[in-house]
């Protein structure tokens, strides 16, 4: 393969390097080794007390330590890791010099608990905002105003990797992770980078993001085991669980990382969106933005939904997501849909929101790599209006050319990603 | 450090053809021009004593947000957005337009939403009373929360009500992080319809300054304007912003794409430029813009200069001192008008660029400093500058077309 543009005359997108951290641990080596194994990485929280919680489980990661604790801090410490795994692998730039644009998908930030309880202490008596504003000044909390600004970890991430220009943080809510690796795949297209570095991550376990969500019941609330609480695509599955993680990749065009000799991990062969319009958390009844996402996506990589060879599922798990995920896919791959492996990561790392479309991409890039799928488990009670072969409680061999990564989100948010082992 | 690349040059040329604001001195453009050449300001010393913001100038919902439903699943800063996006869009002639608006573009420059006061107060104050047991927070927040409320918080749901209420649903990608984010907003929207990634965009951003929330989170760094009003140029003694309130949104298209359709331009967005400085030595946001402005285009002499400026040091001062390079240019400051909108100051720039230039005439100078000088000539330049309070430096070219 010499050629260096797409059929569409387009830079061809390739990835070099990437960085993965979960609720399984961290690393790409790690991880896979888990998530073929069908572990789960959810456990009962101990962060927080739970008392008075419906949910008590999550994926989160207590094994990178953040004192005192914020969302924030552990959602740029997660970054870090992933991207320095990221970067080592792609071997691009020098230290501290990254060669290209951020684009980082994060959760929206904002003061926590533990630093809203400090400051209420700090008013004593009474504590209305009036007496939190007379406090807040002066330079006791300075700290707090760089800390929680929105584009706080993307300009850490800016400074730390010597990425170029100005970062782009972004949230399309649970399809971050994937908006993030189109704005890269974007640029590079255009001509305006040679490599761009895609990163995406969240931290999110704490108790008001937690109680946002269980207000919403959009929570499993199957606490015993914790393990058994994901179950994708299953009758029996209840919700979603939250959890944390970062997923990185090194985005290049393939000339640019074939010039230098680098390693091809894999293609980002084509990236779809489309919005929708109905409702605040729920999708369209009629399936059509997730259906026309998936269009969207195979049309920009050029390809047919026969040359999808595996389907790496949004799968959240709640009875919503996988009734319309399934309603999307089999609209758009009619007789071959029963065939076609779809399966959930999320099964076993738990939702990780803001990040879950990079971490999937990694993932996704992973099953090209070994030629095997990893299951979804928890699989016992199969929901008969979604037969979809999930690939159920063990990892299988299989010839996989082609991926597709869906994504999806609160506020109407679709985007699905192509992810392929060769130039197509 | 390397500025980010602008788009590729001979790409498609992009117009903008719809402007909707809907700020502290009024709805719609008309409104807004009256305002700023009346030199008129609505700001409120009073009522978040000591610190001054800009109070949104209330209208009827009802005309761009009709269901009472949708109002009601909103906190401020969505229905801010939500109303000036529809204005945007009526202003571009697409609204209601399904076809258009299937596969428009979507770039909001967010924030986040308010939280419950009385429920933060509440929880402290029971705290500070000794309610400190295992589990009082989760119980409170469990009982005291709305459900919806998040949603109403959440950075990405004023595109989500967008796309919900006026029908916007080809794209909806949200860009946080402070000022920077309305100039990225801009420059990628500008780039992929540059580029042929895309043929029409809604892009802008909004913000309620009327919240004690958002005061406390910039209070923290002390950059809150306190007691008295006065105009960004004159703050070098109290040096600060107002917070303000405004929604800001622009309609962008390729030239090929307003021609077919047979619609009237405002003006070209030519380019927009972007950086971030660390800012660890003095200067760097000054020679940070000096770079931006030296890739933005070929610029005539006596052009404009609509700036963001915020009243915030030592940015303000850093900024005043490139503008001091370039005395020929006639300049304004948006954020003595309309207070600092953070994420939507760029947008609210651009849109005022281009109104301007439809309208033959730069809005007067309100500045007792001299800083600003008047304008005789009908602009045909006009650069809009966005350096962040504390991070990120932008600026765009917005050109009358011939």
């Amino acid at each position: 393969m010499t050629a260096t543009r797409d059929k569409f005359g387009r830079p061809i997108v390739v990835v070099t390097g990437m960085g993965v951290v979960t609720s399984l641990g961290s690393g790409q080596a790690d991880n896979w080794k888990k998530l073929t194994a069908g572990e789960s990485g959810i456990r009962t929280i101990t962060r927080f007390p739970t008392e008075g919680l419906k949910t008590t489980m999550a994926g989160a990661i207590d094994f990178v330590p953040v004192e005192p604790f914020s969302s924030t801090d552990l959602s740029e410490r997660l970054a870090d890791i992933a991207t320095e795994e990221a970067i080592a692998q792609s071997a691009i730039g020098s230290k501290g010099d990254f060669p290209g644009p951020l684009f980082l998908a994060v959760a929206p930030v904002e003061v926590e608990w533990p630093q809203r309880l400090e400051l209420g202490r700090a008013v004593g008596a009474t504590v209305d905002y009036d007496g939190m504003l007379r406090v807040s000044g002066g330079g006791r909390f300075t700290q707090y105003h760089r800390r929680f600004l929105f584009g706080s970890v993307a300009d850490h991430l800016a400074e730390t990797f010597g990425t170029k220009g100005s970062p782009i943080s972004l949230s399309t809510a649970c399809a971050s992770g994937a908006s993030a690796i189109q704005l890269g795949v974007e640029a590079i297209r255009r001509g305006e980078a040679d490599a761009a570095l895609c990163v995406a991550t969240d931290g999110s376990v704490n108790p008001e993001a937690l109680v946002r969500f269980s207000l919403l019941s959009a929570l499993s609330t199957q606490n015993e085991p914790p393990q058994a609480a994901v179950r994708p695509f299953s009758k029996n599955r209840d919700g979603f669980v939250m959890a944390e993680g970062a997923g990185a990749l090194v985005l290049e065009s393939y000339e640019a990382a074939t010039a230098r000799g680098a390693k091809i991990l894999g293609i980002v062969a084509g990236c779809g969106e489309l919005a929708d319009s109905f409702h605040r958390t729920r999708s369209s009844p009629d399936g059509k933005p997730i259906i026309g996402c998936v269009r969207n996506a195979l049309s920009d990589a050029g390809i047919d939904s026969d040359q999808i060879d595996y389907i790496n599922a949004h799968g959240t798990g709640t009875p919503e997501n996988d009734k319309m995920e399934y309603l999307g896919i089999s609209t758009v791959f009619g007789e071959r849909t029963r065939q076609v492996p779809v399966s959930s990561n999320k099964s076993m790392v738990g939702h990780t929101l803001s990040a879950a479309g990079a971490v999937e991409a990694v993932f996704s890039l992973l099953t090209l790599e070994h030629q095997r799928i990893p299951p979804t488990i928890n699989y016992d009670v199969p929901d008969p209006a979604i037969p979809f072969d999930v690939v159920p409680n063990t990892a299988r061999d299989a010839r996989v050319t082609a991926v597709m990564s869906n994504s999806f989100g609160f506020g109407g948010q679709n985007a699905v990603l192509i992810l392929t082992r060769e130039p197509l | 450090m390397t500025e980010t690349k602008s788009s590729n040059p001979g790409a498609a040329e992009v117009w903008i053809t719809g402007i909707g604001l809907a700020t502290s001195l009024g709805e719609g453009l008309d409104a807004n021009w009256e305002a700023l050449n009346a030199r008129r300001i609505n700001v409120d010393e009073k009522g978040f004593a000591p610190y001054v913001v800009h109070p949104w100038a209330p209208v009827n919902l009802d005309t761009q947000i009709p269901k009472k439903g949708d109002q009601r699943q909103m906190e401020a800063w969505q229905r801010i957005g939500t109303y000036a996006a529809g204005l945007a869009l009526e202003s571009a002639g697409v609204k209601g337009n399904k076809e258009i608006l299937g596969r428009m573009d979507m770039i909001v420059a967010a924030g986040g939403g308010e939280r419950d006061l009385a429920v933060d107060c509440n929880i402290l104050n029971l705290e500070a009373k000794g309610n400190s047991a295992p589990g009082f927070l989760n119980e409170r927040l469990m009982n005291d929360l709305r459900p919806t409320l998040f949603l109403a918080q959440l950075s990405n749901l004023l595109a989500g009500n967008i796309a919900i209420v006026h029908g916007v649903t080809g794209s909806s990608r949200t860009f946080m992080g402070e000022e920077a984010a309305g100039v990225d907003a801009a420059r990628i929207a500008l780039a992929r319809i540059a580029a042929g990634q895309s043929d029409i965009a809604l892009i802008g951003g909004s913000q309620n300054g009327e919240r004690k929330d958002l005061l406390v989170l910039y209070e923290f760094g002390d950059f809150n304007l306190r007691d008295k009003f006065a105009p960004v140029w004159a703050r070098r003694e109290n040096a600060g912003f107002a917070l303000g309130s405004a929604g800001a949104f622009l309609v962008i298209e390729s030239k090929a794409h307003a021609q077919a359709r047979g619609v009237k331009p405002y003006a070209r967005l030519t380019n927009v430029v972007a950086d971030l400085a660390y800012r660890k030595h003095p200067g760097e946001v000054t020679a940070t813009l000096e770079k931006l402005w030296s890739k933005l285009g070929k610029l005539a002499d006596k052009g404009a200069i609509i700036t963001g400026a915020t009243g915030a040091e030592p940015a303000t001062s850093e900024e005043r001192a490139f503008l001091g390079e370039h005395p020929e240019f006639a300049v304004r400051a948006t954020g003595t008008m309309f207070g600092h909108t953070m994420e939507t100051q760029f947008p609210l720039g651009l849109g005022l660029a281009a109104l301007s230039i439809s309208r033959g005439a730069l809005f007067p100078a309100n500045d007792p400093t001299g800083l600003e000088v008047e304008m005789s000539k009908p602009p045909t330049q006009i650069v809009v500058i966005g350096a962040g309070h504390w991070r990120g430096e932008g600026m765009a070219l917005v050109e009358a077309i011939k």
